[in-house]
């Protein structure tokens, strides 16, 4: 499924990024922790988390994740919205908490790594 | 054959304390350059991580320092140096989990202990040097498999 597929049947609102939503979602991953997602995020996933600030997208670039969801109602921060229309990565935000999130992507089929 | 160990390649990367701005910056130019010359994508991501831990080590605890990246046809190697202020017992530093971050930082997600151990994970070869007072230099090196190797 690509990011618009997922944003369009989940709900979700494109934040910034909008040229990148045609990328494949090929697998998820969910942590607030920066170093963890750097550690395991594989490549082509898309990252739920409630961290709103620039670094976010940091990570999310140089790790070739496919998107980004900010849960929980969060609203990201400008100079993270500015970063990432800069360099093509997509940032969904839903008012759905992480936990909802995740569920909702895993019964689209995005799954994990085991 | 002629000598291999000569560097194709070397570049700095200067990284300002507390600048959570630029931070990546420096990390993401490493994971540019490595793919313009060609280095296999794993490969690069592998040096990316690293070189991204450690500018964030530099941002978060350092006076300042820099991230030097040597590339020649055997490895990548990553050098972060900074001018202080150096870690009194650098085992418990490799510790995961364990973090000096204020509680400011940890909000933003960082100081979760995993940083030096991510280095240590994407390396080939780790070695951190520290003295206190005078500053602390992290290397990480990341081999380039040869064809058939």
């Amino acid at each position: 499924m690509t990011v618009s597929e997922i944003a369009s049947v989940l709900g979700m609102t494109c934040v910034a990024g909008r040229e990148a939503m045609d990328r494949e979602v090929t697998s998820g991953y969910a942590s607030d922790l920066l170093s963890d997602v750097m550690g395991h995020a594989p490549e082509g996933a898309i990252w739920v988390t409630s961290q709103i600030h620039q670094n976010v997208v940091a990570v999310a670039l140089l790790l070739n994740l496919s998107a980004v969801v900010i849960a929980g109602g969060l609203e990201l921060m400008e100079d993270a919205i500015v970063k990432a229309d800069a360099r093509s990565m997509a940032m969904l935000a839903t008012p759905m908490s992480a936990f909802e999130a995740v569920g909702r992507l895993y019964q689209l089929g995005v799954r994990g790594e085991v | 054959m002629t000598c291999t160990d000569e560097p194709v390649l070397e570049m700095e990367f200067a990284v300002a304390r507390h600048d959570f701005a630029a931070a990546g910056e420096a990390a993401s130019r490493v994971k540019q350059v490595l793919r313009q010359l060609g280095i296999a994508s794993h490969l690069a991501r592998r040096a990316a991580v690293a070189a991204y831990e450690a500018e964030m080590n530099l941002v978060i605890h350092s006076h300042g320092g820099k991230i030097v990246l040597r590339v020649d046809s055997e490895r990548i190697t990553l050098a972060a140096r900074d001018s202080g202020p150096g870690i009194p017992d650098t085992e418990l530093a490799m510790r995961e989990g364990y973090s000096t971050a204020s509680d400011e930082v940890r909000e933003m997600g960082f100081g979760a202990g995993m940083g030096l151990p991510n280095i240590r994970r994407c390396s080939d070869c780790f070695e951190i040097d520290s003295t206190v007072g005078r500053g602390t230099t992290v290397t990480a090196v990341v081999n380039i498999a040869r064809p058939g190797s």
